[in-house]
């Protein structure tokens, strides 16, 4: 509870010192969908290291519950009114907080989509991401590579995210298949391989009991699975717990996407075979340089060349490198984790 | 206290003097199947659950007839179970508890980090989760029963409450499986598994069907049973009649608190480590569970086997459209309709023919 009123408290303050500091000064926003996800805290740090640093006021907006599209349109507004330069943004709904973004920078605001695209990308200035699909090609040809030759005849366990397929669920699950080298039919959607070493799909949302859920459906169909792409650390340590309850954890291969600490940790313990390696610190520390430039001289952010984004960067975290795929130790993949 | 022993004493001679009882005037097959189901509730979920085994055995075959997929189904839905157990205490009494998911999770968190935060060992740890989870339970009591404010009202605002209050104590840090393995394996003790013949049993598996028979009989025989059911009946009349409404909806409060903490305890020997975004959907999936299972959403009627059936033929639902390569999508589908179906039946039931 005082934690709770320490933190309201402390909101309160920095809204009130952006706002004293508006005539004079140089004043951003952070709108995240939630202030509790480790991701988003590490982001939030990013963030106010170098807002401090180039002396820019910062203000932070967070959804309560993934997916609180309201509170981030009420947090844009807050912006506008605030008469802020720029808006560090990762959307809950990304196509309907595009009409609250187009508001912005009519107003001359600049809004840089972090971690998640808009849809349409181009709804913001710049996005700052991750490139999904290349985290999902490194830990398939990294998978395609440990097995070698067996690797024409794997049994793939697919757990994705939910449902509704959202991009950053496809864009890992595909970039996954093509690595390992398997044709992903319609890239935009998962789930309509033709690819007989696929076993299934099935959904975890993120977290760990929907992972062990998912892969005891999996090994239900067949229980001979010997690969396992998950969507993110938490649902691959639930996979691990399926697969320990049958008493295969030591013969099948889980390769993950995040690069948290709880889920490097796993990569060092064998829990997880590699896991691409995201940076939110960077994302939101880029993010407010580039707002700082832009409230100086009007210069946008360029793109990665041959992308529609900014690439901020992921790398392979494993103890097993193979030949042809770049990695880092586990070692240095603690020193740069989050959460 | 003596008020309810003579209570019991009453119960006990008259249940050798015959009842009031339903006469049965309709005729013909019809008549008489709506009238075993109206005296037993729990029969449409069961005849439900056994059709749905039956269906998906012929179109799947051993790979789910085997006792490993039947049992798996059991351990899929143990956390929902227990949770779902909690529920239909609440929603006999004409209540309904949206903050269950979120006692649970809690629950499972305080059990992880007071051993892993503050170093306590680990009995003290769990036994400090489930007095928490009791708590949380209180203050949902208190304020239905003291206030009088609407169970929907009072729980979407615990729900929020305690969600929030556990993503901010927990820093939402997941605490690793390995970790609890090597220095709190008490906190597993529910994942502890053991073998009978190919179908695989649970600790937590055995607590819930346990907790739903202990729970089904202390409802039936006894007068703490008797009074929730007339609390969610008609308060006014169970007052008039000598019932402690405040004193019955706060303890079923308690007990729903209590239970929710154990399924929490659950929680974490089936996903291993300790994560405060599990669970979240409980609140939904038990109530659906719930009313799956036949009891009335108006409270005072139906019974907590059907619970436990109902629980059983989503987990029934959702492994068969696996097995048959479905997209996940028709399990969300098919639980709707089965909602709706349950619904339908219960007023079917509740029809009194001419």
């Amino acid at each position: 509870m005082t934690k709770l009123m320490a933190s309201t408290a402390l909101a309160f303050a920095c809204m009130a010192g952006a706002a004293a500091a508006q005539d004079s000064e140089i004043s951003a926003c952070l709108i995240t969908k939630t202030d509790t996800n480790p991701f988003f805290v590490k982001m939030r740090e990013g963030a106010s290291a170098k807002a401090e640093e180039l002396g820019i006021e910062l203000m932070t907006f967070a959804g309560q519950v993934d997916g609180d599209h309201e509170t981030q349109v009420q947090a844009i507004e807050t912006c506008i009114a605030s008469g802020a330069s720029g808006i560090l943004l990762t959307a809950s709904d990304t196509s309907s907080i595009v009409s609250s973004v187009e508001l912005a920078r009519e107003n001359g605001l600049l809004v840089i989509a972090l971690d998640t695209p808009l849809s349409p990308i181009d709804a913001a200035d710049a996005t700052f991401a991750t490139d999904n699909f290349l985290a999902g090609e490194l830990i398939g040809q990294w998978a395609a590579a440990t097995m070698g030759d067996e690797a024409e005849n794997a049994k793939i366990a697919m757990l994705d995210l939910n449902v509704s397929q959202p991009t950053v669920g496809v864009l890992r699950d595909q970039g996954f298949l093509t690595g390992f080298g398997i044709d992903v039919g319609d890239p935009n959607r998962w789930g309509d391989e033709e690819d007989e070493r696929i076993v299934g799909n099935d959904v975890t949302q993120g977290n760990e009991e929907g992972g062990r859920t998912a892969m005891e459906n999996l090994l239900a169909q067949d229980p001979e699975i010997n690969v396992v792409y998950t969507i993110n650390e938490p649902a691959a340590a639930g996979a691990y717990e399926a697969l320990r309850a049958i008493g295969r954890e030591n013969d099948v291969l889980i390769v993950s996407v995040d690069g948290g600490c709880p889920g490097v940790q796993n990569v060092a313990d064998g829990v997880i075979g590699a896991t691409s390696q995201q940076y939110p610190l960077d994302m939101a520390s880029l993010g407010i340089e580039a707002i700082a430039q832009y409230a100086e001289d009007g210069t946008l952010p360029e793109p990665t060349e041959g992308k529609d984004f900014f690439d901020t960067g992921v790398q392979l975290v494993t103890d097993a490198p193979v030949d042809g795929v770049e990695s880092i130790s586990v070692e240095e993949g603690m020193d740069l984790c989050w959460g | 206290m003596s008020q309810s022993d003579s209570y019991d004493d009453v119960v006990k001679t008259r249940r050798e003097e015959s009842f009031a009882e339903f006469e049965d005037h309709r005729k013909g097959f019809i008549g008489k199947f709506h009238h075993a189901l109206h005296v037993t509730p729990a029969l449409v979920p069961l005849i439900v659950l056994v059709a749905s085994i039956i269906i998906f055995g012929l179109l799947i075959g051993d790979r789910f007839f085997s006792p490993f997929s039947l049992t798996l189904i059991l351990q899929q839905v143990q956390i929902v179970g227990i949770v779902a157990a909690a529920q239909s205490l609440i929603i006999l009494t004409a209540g309904i508890d949206l903050s269950v998911g979120a006692i649970t999770v809690f629950s499972s968190v305080v059990m992880g980090q007071f051993v892993f935060r503050y170093g306590l060992p680990p009995t003290f740890a769990v036994m400090g989760g489930l007095v928490f989870g009791t708590l949380c339970g209180a203050l949902n009591g208190l304020l239905v029963s003291r206030m009088k404010l609407p169970p929907f009202i009072v729980t979407l605002g615990t729900w929020q409450i305690i969600l929030a209050s556990n993503y901010l104590y927990s820093r939402n840090e997941t605490i690793r499986a390995q970790e609890i393995s090597s220095e709190a394996p008490l906190l597993h003790l529910m994942g502890a598994k053991f073998n009978v013949g190919g179908a695989v049993f649970t600790v937590g598996v055995c607590f819930m069907i346990l907790l739903v028979f202990v729970l089904a009989w202390v409802l039936r025989y006894t007068a703490w049973g008797r009074h929730v059911y007339a609390v969610g009946d008609d308060p006014e009349a169970a007052q008039l009649s000598g019932v402690n409404v405040k004193r019955t909806l706060l303890s079923v409060y308690m007990l729903s608190g209590l239970i929710c903490a154990f399924a929490g305890w659950a929680l974490i020997g089936r996903i291993g480590s300790v994560s405060p975004t599990s669970a979240y959907e409980a609140n939904i999936e038990s109530i659906t569970a719930v009313v799956i299972g036949g009891i009335s959403l108006f409270g005072g009627r139906g019974s907590i086997l059907g619970t436990l059936f109902g629980a059983l033929i989503v987990g029934v639902f959702t492994l068969g459209l696996r097995l048959l390569g479905a997209d996940a999508q028709w399990t969300y589908f098919f639980i709707g309709v089965l909602i709706i179906a349950a619904v339908a039946v219960d007023q079917w039931i509740r029809k009194v023919s001419a």
